[in-house]
């Protein structure tokens, strides 16, 4: 593939390389040099408009270990803040010579524009635009299950028969989207869960289940859980009258999560807003995948630089 | 100025006939002598003659913004488009909400000499939706300004909207509302649905329109004043003004050529070149409107003609500017979506885009299209001729019809007799004689 | 079908069996050594010859996979390779005899990359390295210890090894 874009239209032959790869790379961890000379000569450029430190990082990391040579720019400080275009930036850090762009944006598309708008060579990677996608996410996402699911035999497995409930804004979230075109193309059932004023328009067209009741999508004991942030803005203002209604009503609380079986895992992208919509029980718990989240998020990272290089130019 | 003999032209599409051009009216074609030295003759065969259109919405960016559009090559881009007059909107920088920058507005269309440029003053002091602009001012300056908006704004306080439309009815005007509920499409970007909500950017419910619409009429059944709705983009919209009309309510609505062919799906591909306000619609939307064409719901097309340069449009979408390009490829769109299609003839496209629009902006000259004694506003088209969408005359490139087969070309346009299109081509600012 | 091979299944067996006590020969300290195989068939050769080497000495060495797509020099010219498992045999490569198995040595260059691979999985005591089939063309100076059978080849043909674990059929065949 010549640019990671989104999971919209990924094959499942597509996403389980991707993550058949990423699982191979995860192997390097107990390595006496976990690192691999795939991507030497490789020009890895991270263009982050909007800030994200630990994304940022994990590309970094990811780029690091395949031992390509990367370039960060940041929202802060640097012409980006100054109101240089998206074209003109992306073109700028082209003429230095890079091969594969890392591009994180406030606005919806933006890694699409750079992709097909004919300004560029290189192969694109979209690391989050506005709410639309950020598959990286939702690949590191279903390696962790996949990993969890099935262990050291998780190999060319896909998620069919999984279930898995998302919490939280799903109308603002590119990594909802983006789980629910993965986790559908690998086999899984989705039932999201939000209030209305959170839903995202439409919601009968995707290929989802969805309620309004957190109770009443985990009477169903799905296999995994994942919580989304909600942004303080949404929670007071029009979309829900107070953190407090937000946290009794789509928080997993004490609670909540006691009434859980052992054998359900919580995940969540990070960051994490204790006491808001997760709880420490939660977080903390040995079925919380929030820290190997992380670490897979560099393994998945790696895959996609892996696939897309190559592909600038074509 | 020598006189003209058309030749053999569909008059208004219908039968076929001579027209003769004297002194900037139209006289009998009997009392041109074809032969004379000074007589220009044209040959106008297959041709359909219209009377000259009128735009009742459109951008043409100076003051303030001449790197977009300038009067003169906004004027040029509309006798291309077979316009002989168009009307300005406020919008500009500073915004045209007094008498001094109405006045250079009309001056300025003067100078350029290619169509009658009636600028349009803006209902509130900087279009910022509080204080009403200098609106008697206005009305009484050289321009004689009679339609007002703060268009790319919505007077959305009901209290001053209900003073607007008191007040301009005091000179006989009429307000131009841009009708979209600032507080439920703030960030918006496309039309809100399934598709907003696939590709994540935010939505701008039609009920947002709808709802402005609905409140306005009644404001203005309850002020007995004149109301204009600009750019209707949706069937309920279309219905609330249908319904209105049936009671009596003294309410018109344009639509523009966009809105008549494009829907939502194009914006897919991010392409800012088909972002505009209000947003492409879905393809029920784009029939409801023709249906409204059809059946005189919608009184008239205006092209909303918002030129942009190429930063504006060359960038991530949520942070391009909204407005496309229309003016020189109105009538083909029109042609394509509403008479090739069967649904309207070329006389009911001269009412919808010349006579109606004049009455609404009370402009002379227009009541009579094509008669003896009537000015010399003209446009031949060659329905048989088609084109590429390109746009040769505007000073922005935001075209979103480039690439697309359209039908019809305008070959001559006539501006009180005196011609600013020559076989398809716009003539030269020296050859058209503005006023220096 | 069986006139087509110029290794039969048997010639196969044959020829594992006395790289195995070649290697054995070469290498009185049995407990050093271990086999690493290149994914795909090189990998199902290892498994093999470690059994046979068993077979002779008593002891079966350790067995691992060693995939080398990651460290390719003709990456990027196509649609992405997924890797295959690699896995260290127990007890790890450090300070051992590491015989590398494959299947074909042709241009060298999958033993190239393997050498890359192998040092990054840590430091053996030595390398040797065992094909079934050496067809010559070599692009690199790399020659092996342990060759089963040598089969000089044209550049244009197609010289391949097909394993029962993998293809359904053994042998080895020469296509133009």
């Amino acid at each position: 593939m010549k640019h990671l874009l989104g999971c919209e239209g990924m094959s499942a032959e597509e996403a389980l390389n991707l993550l058949d790869t990423a699982a191979e790379f995860s192997a390097l961890a107990g390595r006496k040099v976990p690192k691999l000379p795939t991507l030497r000569g490789v020009s890895v450029a991270n263009l982050f408009f909007e800030d994200s430190t630990r994304t940022r990082l994990s590309f970094e990391s990811a780029a690091k270990k395949l031992s390509a040579d990367v370039i960060t720019f940041t929202g802060q400080g640097s012409s980006l803040s100054k109101g240089e275009s998206l074209k003109d930036t992306a073109q700028t850090i082209e003429a230095m010579g890079t091969h594969i762009i890392v591009v994180r944006h406030s606005s919806s598309g933006a890694a699409w524009r750079l992709a097909h708008s004919g300004w560029l060579h290189s192969s694109v990677i979209n690391a989050g635009d506005g709410t639309h996608e950020h598959p990286t996410q939702a690949l590191l996402d279903a390696f962790t299950l996949r990993g969890r699911l099935h262990g050291d035999g998780a190999i060319g497995k896909d998620l069919s028969g999984v279930s898995v409930v998302i919490v939280g804004d799903i109308a603002h979230s590119r990594v909802a989207r983006s789980n629910v075109h993965l986790l559908t193309t690998l086999g899984a059932t989705v039932t999201l869960v939000a209030p209305k004023t959170l839903t995202p328009s439409e919601v009968e067209q995707w290929p989802v289940r969805h309620t309004t009741s957190f109770d009443e999508a985990l009477a169903e004991h799905p296999q995994a859980v994942m919580m989304l942030r909600v942004q303080n803005e949404r929670m007071k203002g029009s979309h829900f009258p107070s953190p407090r209604e937000y946290i009794a009503h789509y928080g997993l609380s004490v609670q909540r999560f006691r009434k859980l079986p052992e054998s359900t895992l919580i995940m969540h992208p990070g960051p994490i807003n204790r006491g808001v919509e997760i709880f420490s029980i939660a977080a903390d718990s040995p079925q919380s995948t929030i820290l190997e989240q992380v670490t897979n998020g560099v393994w998945v990272r790696m895959a996609a630089l892996y696939a897309v290089h190559g592909q600038e130019g074509s | 100025m020598s006189d003209v003999l058309i030749r053999g032209a569909q008059l208004l599409g219908a039968s076929e006939g001579d027209l003769g051009i004297r002194d900037g009216v139209f006289v009998p074609a009997d009392d041109i002598h074809a032969g004379a030295k000074k007589t220009r003759v044209v040959d106008a065969s297959g041709l359909v003659a219209l009377p000259g259109l009128v735009d009742l919405h459109t951008h043409l960016r100076q003051p303030g913004m001449d790197h977009a559009e300038t009067v003169l090559s906004g004027s040029r881009a509309a006798a291309a488009g077979g316009f002989t007059a168009v009307f300005a909107m406020a919008n500009t920088q500073p915004v045209a909400d007094s008498v001094g920058i109405t006045d250079l507005v009309y001056r300025l269309g003067r100078e350029a000499g290619y169509v009658d440029v009636r600028p349009i003053g803006a209902v509130t002091k900087g279009l910022a939706g509080e204080e009403l602009a200098g609106i008697a001012g206005m009305a009484n300056g050289r321009a004689a300004v009679r339609v007002f908006s703060d268009d790319g704004h919505c007077v959305s306080d009901s209290l001053v909207m209900r003073r607007a439309l008191e007040y301009v009815s005091t000179f006989g005007g009429v307000i131009a509302q841009h009708a979209q509920d600032p507080q439920l499409t703030e960030g918006s970007q496309i039309n809100e649905g399934a598709l907003s909500s696939r590709l994540g950017l935010t939505g701008w419910p039609a009920v947002a329109e709808e709802a402005i619409i609905a409140r306005d009429i009644l404001l203005a059944e309850y002020t007995g004043a004149r109301l204009h709705i600009c750019h209707l983009s949706t069937r309920g919209s279309v219905q609330i003004v249908r319904d209105a009309k049936a009671r009596g309510a003294r309410v018109t609505a344009e639509v523009t050529p966009h809105h008549l062919l494009l829907t939502e799906d194009l914006t897919a591909g991010y392409d800012p070149l088909f972002k505009v306000n209000p947003p492409l619609r879905s393809d029920d939307d784009v029939l409801a409107v023709r249906e409204g064409v059809a059946d005189g719901t919608i009184d008239i097309v205006a092209t909303d003609h918002a030129p942009h340069p190429s930063e504006s449009k060359d960038c991530a979408f949520g942070e391009a500017a909204f407005g496309m390009l229309g003016l020189e490829t109105a009538l083909s769109v029109i042609q394509h979506s509403l008479v090739d299609s069967g649904l309207i003839d070329w006389s009911r496209v001269a009412t919808i885009l010349s006579s109606t629009p004049a009455q609404i902006g009370q402009l002379a000259g227009y009541d009579a299209p094509l008669q003896v004694g009537s000015p010399a506003h003209l446009t031949l088209v060659d329905p048989t001729a088609s084109h590429t969408g390109e746009m040769r005359y505007t000073a922005s490139s935001n075209n979103p019809y480039l690439g697309r087969s359209l039908p019809g070309r305008v070959m001559h346009t006539f501006y009180s007799g005196r011609a600013t299109v020559i076989d398809g081509d716009v003539v030269e600012p020296d050859v058209v004689g503005g006023e220096s | 079908m069986a006139a087509d091979y110029v290794l039969t299944e048997s010639d196969i067996a044959r020829t594992l069996k006395r790289i195995a006590h070649e290697i054995v020969e070469g290498n009185p300290e049995a407990d050093h050594l271990v086999l690493l195989g290149i994914p795909t068939r090189g990998a199902v050769l290892a498994r093999r010859l470690a059994l046979h080497i068993g077979d002779i000495n008593g002891v079966v060495p350790p067995v691992g996979t060693l995939d080398v797509t990651l460290y390719r020099d003709d990456l990027g010219d196509g649609a992405m390779r997924v890797p295959q498992p690699t896995e260290a045999p127990e007890g790890g490569i450090d300070d051992r005899v590491v015989v590398l198995v494959d299947d074909v040595l042709f241009s060298g260059r999958t033993v190239r990359a393997a050498f890359d691979a192998l040092i990054d999985l840590g430091r053996p005591r030595a390398v040797r390295l065992a094909v079934l089939v050496d067809r010559g063309h070599r692009e690199f100076p790399i020659r092996a210890d342990y060759v089963g059978k040598n089969l000089p080849s044209a550049l244009n043909e197609r010289v391949s090894v097909y394993v029962e674990d993998v293809d359904h059929e053994e042998g080895v065949r020469v296509e133009r």
